[in-house]
């Protein structure tokens, strides 16, 4: 079997005196997907946040990619690829500038940031600045940015927010299942929505993946385990085979 | 149980599986950090592109420049100024100038994201201090490069021709150690909630020295520009200034990855 991508337990984290996460214990394997369910302020970004090495733990031991954090967050850094609610990118420049400047930051070559612009249906508008982009476009502008330095681990929060069917349909080979470090494209295990079939050798050579969503139906079609948070503590986590989106909805009752 | 299930409890599946995963030894599978110069010469790009876009710090403190020296002349009711005071004027000026930039340093980046971004990069933290204070040196050269000869012609009433080198010396050394404590004040500041307030009562103070030192060093220059004799400027207050600016530089320089800190 392939070895713990992330490894969770007893993970804390306030702010002030409010437990933001309490006790989050969980374990995901390399090349799997995670998918965080849980109404607004349950903890999901903040999960992803801690995972990304932004903000320490207060308890609990943390390993992302094998290395403990945060004494080892240095080691994770570049290897993270963060899809945030902000798109992390500078209004006044264009797609071209800000993926290249951050294509400088993780040392990838100029060929990446054309290839993504391509990919990405961008070119046409790559040259203009992103305050005059629809949210959709800055969207793809921020999955580019996300996937730039072709990261192991892919923290996704809500990544198909503002995107219309076409724009899903582009960067599902970026961040859809199965997309790898390789630039695959999905593979067949995304075929049956399941996500059972996310265990077979397909999926052994794509990202891990940690994605925050509020589609019950959506998210489970995209994860191999599915975490439940409320008020910042786990009420969920099993196989995505043994849940139905009923049983995630009830989270947010 | 299943392979998930097993993890999901926390358990390792197998003894190569998640041990393998938590080792941390020789092979950390860690990226190389990107070189320290190119990555300061990609955030000074950035820098000096968004300036170059929203023209939100240097039209604002050359104008507040500008304008000062005019409400000085008005009301100084002189035909000219020199020596003590008109370095005074200078110096206080400016510094007051610069604290407009200082206050927008980090804007961009604290609410665009720019911080975060910049911290999932493999990039030595201080490239960005580094950068930062060298696209606010380069501000201060061109608020300087407008407000200097608005001074002579507004309240110097002199030619700055023979004092030019000695004066263009003795500011670039002031603006050193005013874009290394600015930076690193911009930096504390710009994460609090009152940031507007907060960079100017912190910077101040620590631009004080500067003043000083500064004011000290460009009085016998501005003697020089009206009698055309005067001297350069005292060996002991550049010496002054070289020595805060390798102090601010070194105390920034050591503490600005902690301000990054979560």
């Amino acid at each position: 079997m392939s070895a713990a991508a992330l490894q969770l337990e007893g993970l804390v984290r306030r702010f002030g005196e409010r437990e933001a996460l309490s006790d989050v214990s969980l374990s995901l394997p390399a090349g799997r997907t995670l998918v965080v369910f849980g109404p607004n302020g349950a903890g999901k970004s903040t999960l992803l946040r801690v995972l990304a090495t932004l903000l320490r733990p207060h308890a609990g031991a943390v390993s992302v990619l094998g290395m403990r954090l945060p004494e080892q967050s240095w080691a994770v850094r570049g290897r993270v690829g963060v899809l945030a609610h902000e798109p992390l990118l500078y209004r006044e420049l264009s797609a071209r500038e800000n993926l290249r400047f951050h294509a400088r930051l993780h040392a990838v070559g100029e060929e990446r940031v054309a290839q993504l612009l391509d990919e990405l249906g961008l070119h046409a508008r790559a040259d203009e600045p992103l305050r005059t982009l629809s949210r959709g476009t800055v969207q793809r502008v921020a999955i580019a940015r996300a996937v730039l330095h072709e990261p192991e681990l892919l923290l996704l929060d809500e990544p198909y927010a503002n995107l219309d069917p076409a724009a899903v349909e582009l960067v599902a080979p970026l961040i859809g299942r199965g997309a790898g470090a390789d630039g695959a494209g999905p593979d067949g295990a995304a075929a049956d929505g399941t996500g059972a079939g996310a265990a077979g050798a397909g999926a052994a050579r794509s990202r891990t993946r940690v994605i925050c969503s509020h589609d019950p139906s959506g998210g489970l079609a995209e994860a191999d385990l599915v975490l439940g948070l409320r008020g910042g503590r786990p009420a969920l986590l099993r196989d995505a085979a043994e849940i139905d989106a009923a049983e995630v909805a009830e989270l947010y009752r | 149980m299943s392979e998930l299930q097993q993890l999901a409890a926390g358990e390792p599946a197998d003894a190569s599986g998640a041990g393998a995963g938590m080792d941390t030894s020789a092979d950390t599978g860690a990226r190389a950090q990107t070189g320290f110069w190119s990555a300061v010469g990609a955030l000074l790009r950035k820098e000096l592109l968004v300036e170059l876009r929203t023209l939100e710090s240097v039209p604002g403190m050359s104008l507040f420049a500008l304008s000062t020296f005019a409400v000085f002349h008005f009301a100084l009711q002189r035909s000219s100024v020199e020596g003590d005071l008109a370095a005074g004027i200078l110096w206080v000026t400016l510094l007051f100038a610069a604290i407009l930039g200082v206050n927008r340093l980090f804007v961009a980046d604290a609410d665009q994201g720019g911080f975060d971004a910049f911290l999932l990069a493999p990039v030595d933290r201080s490239a960005l201090f580094v950068a930062k204070a060298l696209a606010l040196l380069a501000y201060l050269a061109v608020l300087e490069l407008i407000a200097v000869p608005a001074f002579a012609l507004l309240l110097l009433g002199a030619p700055l021709g023979p004092a030019l080198g000695g004066l263009a010396g003795t500011l670039a050394l002031g603006d050193v150690g005013v874009a290394a404590i600015g930076t690193l004040i911009a930096a504390i500041a710009v994460r609090t909630r009152s940031r507007d307030l907060l960079g100017p009562l912190l910077a101040l103070p620590l631009f004080v020295p500067i003043v000083i030192a500064g004011s000290r060093a460009v009085a016998p220059l501005l003697v020089q520009a009206h009698r055309g004799a005067g001297g350069g400027p005292p060996t002991r207050w550049l010496l002054t200034l070289g020595l805060y600016d390798l102090l601010f530089g070194l105390i920034a320089y050591a503490v600005f990855d902690f301000l990054l800190e979560d």
